[in-house]
């Protein structure tokens, strides 16, 4: 705008000139900005504002009032807050780290082999990423099946454990294995490319120097792949504390009552999907406004600490 | 593990090991491997005990296809053929709203300066890691004031607008690969920006488009939550919520039919993941470095 300004302009044929410069940009980006505003933006209002509201099936669309900070108060009040918050944190910390060491060790072994084989086995961990989740989630019910049916009786047996119906006694388990599976391909994805980024001369001079495969990957390749093991890091906390759809499909957070509920299932029962029938947005919206604050800070950290500033370049070449 | 070797594969500075890889890999995958050779196999018998068929070779299982009255499980539920139908509309209009939608923005991230750019392509890039399955709350209001709520149209729309910020990511990316002169010759013989756009740009970006698009597809098809908690009543339901239905609390249930109807369901998703493996992980690569 500072080019336009410079010249003597008069006043409306200065907006005009504005009008003339940005409407190709302005259509370019308007259905993306629209549809950004409608499911983004105003949901993420929307989130906090609810929050401080007594909207429920009850009160409808029409009849709530604002109630403060009422509903914060009543779910730090809540006796379920710490088996809830418990919960989440184990089930976080769990798959986080298998997450990631089973994608790092993923990684390692399928770049350790002809590129053929390598790009097989990445293609069979992506595999439960690319399908439906209820399918997925299918496959390890059958695995967790009571007798006669499930694999996992069959598979424990040998070793003199009691058959069981794996989803009642060992809930969390299959939990993690599923929620594992799954998110292991994340850390598989980054990790790979990262790893094949390396100048390859680092590790011919370290072959020629008499180094071991472990040596190499010890003292190499893993001081070298430190920022995106961080990056994925950070990134799968954030997506785990979100996450529960796969909880939602193979225990919905039982057995009994909490079993295995994580705060985000528990905000989504309480608004969405309960069998009272009362479905509290307000108060679900304050369990999720954790959750949307939680996730936004995450996301400006990464954004601040990972090349953000080179990624958002202004466009090399202008008109 | 003789280190000293000449590499095996020139050209690759890691150099292949010999069995121990193979070998633990090939372990650790078992489950994986195991999991889906059992949805396979398991359509096919009566009953399957662990890996052990209960029964002989059999295709009563797919009779859901042709005759589902005769599962009593699956009376009160919609027909097949509709459910996929509402399945594939709802993949195909996500991936058509994606991709017209996100080569729009990412071209003029990629070629244009406006006001507003940087806060915008900040916020692109934000959402692209924020969680947007905390949103599905306040997303209940906004569908309901819409009047989106239990109808397809309004499911496609927050599943397009939630695969957005990656592709938009993607499109840029592609569009800053292209060359300016390409662009500037048909710029120069008066071509408008939407006409470049259209004639000149999307043909080049023609491989970034079939893999966002098959990308976006498959979310689609493979979309659970979302027309579970927004498309409560039935008739415009898709294959995933029909699964969950079958599945149930998971304690009786008739697996030969559901891994008939699973098997149905990932079928296609299977076969595109067979044809383009090499698209889907590259741009899955390059849309997890950001």
């Amino acid at each position: 705008m500072a080019r336009t300004a410079a010249l003597p302009v008069p006043r409306q044929s200065y907006a005009a000139a504005w009008w003339r410069t940005n409407a190709t940009a302005l259509l370019f980006m308007a259905p993306a900005a629209i549809l950004i505003a409608v499911f983004f933006l105003a949901p993420v209002v929307i989130t906090f504002a609810m929050s401080f509201t007594d909207l429920e099936t009850s009160t409808g669309l029409s009849n709530w009032t604002w109630i403060g900070p009422g509903n914060y108060q009543r779910m730090f009040r809540s006796g379920f807050t710490f088996t809830i918050l418990g919960n989440t944190l184990m089930y976080v910390g769990v798959t986080l780290a298998f997450n990631v060491l089973v994608g790092l060790g993923v990684a390692l072994l399928s770049v350790h082999m002809h590129p053929r084989s390598g790009g097989i086995f990445r293609a069979l961990w992506l595999l439960p990423r690319l399908s439906p989740s209820v399918v997925y989630a299918l496959m390890w019910t059958w695995a967790a099946a009571s007798p006669p049916f499930g694999m996992l009786n069959y598979l424990v047996k040998p070793f003199g454990l009691e058959e069981r119906f794996w989803l009642q006694t060992d809930p969390w388990l299959i939990i993690i294995l599923v929620n594992g599976f799954v998110g292991a391909s994340f850390g598989m994805l980054v990790f790979t490319s990262a790893i094949t980024a390396i100048p390859e001369d680092l590790f011919r001079a370290a072959r020629v120097d008499g180094a071991s495969a472990w040596q190499i990957v010890r003292r190499i390749t893993l001081p070298l792949i430190k920022w995106p093991i961080l990056f994925v890091l950070i990134y799968q906390t954030m997506s785990l504390f979100a996450s529960y759809e796969y909880i939602l499909l193979t225990t919905n957070g039982g057995p009994g009552l909490y079993g295995t509920e994580v705060w985000s299932l528990w905000a989504f029962h309480t608004a969405l999907s309960n069998y009272y029938g009362n479905l509290e947005f307000g108060y679900g919206a304050a369990m999720a406004a954790v959750l949307v604050l939680m996730g936004l800070a995450i996301s400006i950290v990464l954004l601040r600490v990972f090349r953000f500033g080179q990624l958002v370049a202004e466009p090399k070449v202008e008109v | 593990m003789a280190a000293l070797d000449i590499p095996s594969s020139p050209g690759r500075g890691i150099r292949p090991l010999r069995f121990t890889p193979y070998v633990v890999l090939a372990l650790a995958s078992v489950p994986i491997f195991v999991l889906y050779a059992w949805l396979v196999y398991s359509s096919f018998f009566p009953s399957v005990h662990g890996f052990t068929p209960v029964g002989a070779f059999t295709i009563d299982n797919w009779r859901f296809l042709w005759d589902p009255a005769s599962f009593p499980q699956m009376r009160n539920r919609p027909p097949i053929i509709p459910l996929t139908i509402n399945t594939f509309l709802f993949a195909a209009a996500t991936a058509l709203i994606v991709l017209l939608v996100s080569s729009m923005a990412g071209y003029a991230f990629s070629r244009l300066r406006f006001p507003g750019r940087r806060p915008f392509l900040a916020s692109v890039l934000l959402l692209h890691s924020f969680p947007s399955v905390t949103l599905l709350i306040a997303l209940f209001v906004v569908l309901r004031s819409l009047g989106l709520y239990d109808r397809l149209v309004g499911v496609i729309l927050v599943k397009a607008a939630f695969e957005l910020p990656f592709g938009i990511w993607i499109m840029k990316g592609f569009f800053d690969t292209i060359p300016w002169d390409l662009e500037m010759s048909a710029l120069v013989d008066g071509a408008g920006r939407l006409r470049t756009w259209w004639r000149v740009m999307l043909p080049l970006v023609k491989p970034g488009l079939l893999a966002l698009g098959l990308l976006s597809f498959v979310q689609g098809w493979n979309e659970f939550l979302l027309p579970f908690v927004f498309m409560p009543s039935g008739s415009q339901q898709t294959l995933s919520t029909l699964v969950r239905g079958l599945l149930g609390e998971g304690r009786f249930v008739d697996y030969g039919l559901l891994t008939a109807v699973g098997l149905f369901y990932v079928a296609p998703v299977l076969l595109i993941f067979i044809v383009a493996q090499k698209q889907l992980m590259h741009i899955y690569a390059g849309g997890v470095k950001g």
